[in-house]
């Protein structure tokens, strides 16, 4: 069936005028509203502008364009301003929001010729490692509706597993692509800080956040990345560096490879979990790659300082929400601050206001340096171990995740033990690192997530690395059941 | 350290947030185990660390020509505004 071919097979299938983008385009349309209503993974379906797309990607490739994702659907997260199109970012703030522009990512796929299916579901203003908080109701995972797919960019990765999409856009800002990639079984990579544009993403955590990919193999995530990446002037942290011919080292040999395993990451780790990745580890030993322990020991403070830095950012960009411009307004106010609390505190849900009193408290006057300074300077040293490690090892290797997908509601009383499914992945967000997750196998039926991380713009590396991985194993080609062909 | 309902009173308001009656108890408790659990960070030695705001160190805020870059789109933009009367944002009353 078609949602069972690569990004590649259909391009051929495009090219060879086996089918066009219109018949691929109704193929996803039809999957979605026969799938989505038992998942959730969507806010808004956007099948009018997706035909509309595809006819123009069928015009542009009857001219004689080319392209790996002329055609192709997608699907974006809804945190992505899409013109004309209401972008929520999962809140009920901006529930009533038409994005009045295109996000740079959006903007660069829409030129690629990628077309549009539909706005996922996410935690709200992409808060969250559950999919739980959004204001429309949490994302079901396709492998156990009763299991939460990870978040915050739940809704993308539930989609790409359920093949509703041959891919999907998310953003990490400790986790929100590795962590929900793990946990629904599909690749996930978080590009390096400043790789892809946060021009028109609803900002959350300005140092750390960053766009990426979920796709179903590292095949299919290169030239996702390739279309995404690069510099903008629009984004004053946009990195003016050359992209790299990411599909053009895919298959690169791995020989003298050397990968760090690290020891932090390895303390404490659930037994299952740990053969998971002690498994891994050997497949890349059989191709060629050397393994050395290392260690980063203010890795494990990782999460406290995410937990200062990350709310003090969020409460700072969330202050534009002030029901004057655009978003939520209160009824009837009866002052200019009983407007800006209502509408604020009736706006937001609950895990939103927790982060934003948190990041207000870490900057009030008396506890700045306690606490927001004290996170900045860790969060340096967590920083410079990374670096270090990377004068020795060319990838770091871990799990994503300490646990598969658990119930849903089963975290939500306690913001601190939900906070702690990021405990491997936060790291890399700190040190503004690339890193990706693939499936490496499964545990209670469950998949499990592999983790790479790699030094500053070795996305081709890693995507290098991922796909000699899913060359030598097939864990990402399983489906959830009744999503298979 | 554990938060009081007044701590927590002066945070909401500092933030704009309006809490309600039956959220308050949930966030004194939730606000101090975080605050707790963020507490470990005060056992490290930090010395003369440089805090880092950035994780690329070394790039610099561009400067660009001061030339015009956009056109006027304030009604598009207005169109998602709660409340606009010629072209201007409406809120309550501020000056008597």
């Amino acid at each position: 069936m078609l949602h069972s071919l690569s990004i590649g097979e259909l391009c051929n299938a495009l090219v060879r005028k086996e089918i066009s983008s219109v018949e691929l385009t109704r193929h996803y349309l039809a999957r979605i509203e026969r799938l989505n209503p038992a998942l959730n993974a969507l806010i808004t379906v956007t099948a009018d502008e997706a035909l509309a797309g595809a006819a123009e990607a069928d015009r542009r490739r009857a001219a004689g364009e080319k392209g790996p994702l002329l055609g192709i659907p997608l699907i974006h997260k809804d945190i992505f301003c899409t013109d004309g199109v209401r972008t929520s970012c999962g809140s009920r703030m901006l529930d009533n929001f038409i994005a009045p522009y295109d996000a740079t990512v959006v903007t660069r796929l829409k030129a690629a010729g990628a077309v549009m299916l539909a706005k996922a579901n996410m935690d709200e203003f992409a808060m969250g490692s559950s999919n739980e908080t959004s204001y429309y109701g949490p994302v079901k995972n396709p492998w156990d509706t009763r299991k939460v797919p990870g978040g915050s960019s739940g809704g993308s990765a539930a989609a790409t597993a359920a093949r509703l999409a041959p891919f999907a856009t998310g953003t990490d800002t400790g986790g929100s692509i590795r962590q929900p990639a793990a946990l629904t079984g599909v690749t996930g990579l978080k590009p390096t800080y400043g790789r892809v544009s946060r021009y028109g993403m609803v900002a959350f955590a300005s140092s750390l956040d960053q766009a990426g990919v979920f796709a179903r193999s590292a095949a299919d995530a290169a030239p996702v990345l390739q279309a995404m990446a690069g510099f903008d002037p629009r984004d004053s942290t946009s990195i003016d560096t050359p992209v790299p011919d990411y599909p053009a080292t895919l298959d690169a040999p791995l020989a003298g490879l050397k990968i760090g395993l690290l020891r932090e990451f390895f303390e404490g780790l659930e037994a299952r979990n740990s053969t998971l990745i002690h498994d891994a580890i050997e497949v890349y030993r059989g191709l060629g790659a050397t393994t050395v322990e290392v260690s980063l020991p203010h890795l494990p403070l990782s999460v406290p300082t995410y937990y200062v830095v990350a709310p003090a950012e969020c409460s700072s960009n969330l202050s534009r929400f002030d029901g004057v411009r655009f978003g939520y307004r209160c009824e009837k106010p009866k002052d200019l601050n009983d407007l800006y609390e209502r509408s604020r505190g009736e706006g937001f849900g609950a895990e939103v206001k927790r982060r934003i009193m948190t990041g207000t408290y870490v900057l009030s006057a008396g506890y700045f340096d306690a606490y927001y300074l004290k996170a900045q300077k860790v969060r340096r040293l967590i920083t410079d171990e990374f670096r270090a490690a990377f004068a020795q090892v060319d990838l770091l290797i871990g799990p994503t995740t300490p646990t598969p997908a658990f119930d849903i509601g089963a975290k939500m009383d306690d913001p601190v033990t939900m906070y702690l499914n990021d405990i491997y992945t936060i790291g890399a967000n700190l040190a503004g690192l690339p890193g990706m997750s693939l499936p490496c196998g499964f545990i209670d039926g469950l998949p499990m997530g592999l983790q790479l991380i790699g030094p500053h713009f070795s996305e081709a590396k890693l995507l290098n690395a991922a796909h000699r991985f899913q060359q030598e194993t097939g864990w990402h080609k399983h489906t959830p059941g009744g999503y298979e062909p | 350290m554990s938060l009081t309902r007044q701590d927590v009173e002066k945070i909401a308001h500092l933030a704009r947030l309006s809490i309600t009656e039956q959220e308050m108890p949930v966030y004194v408790t939730s606000l101090s185990s975080i605050v707790n659990f963020v507490d470990d960070l005060s056992r490290v030695q930090t010395g003369t660390v440089e805090p880092m705001a950035h994780p690329l160190d070394g790039q610099h805020q561009r400067l660009r020509a001061d030339v015009v870059s956009e056109t006027d789109h304030h009604e598009k933009y207005q169109s998602n505004a709660p409340a606009v009367q010629a072209g201007l944002y409406v809120v309550p009353r501020v000056i008597e």
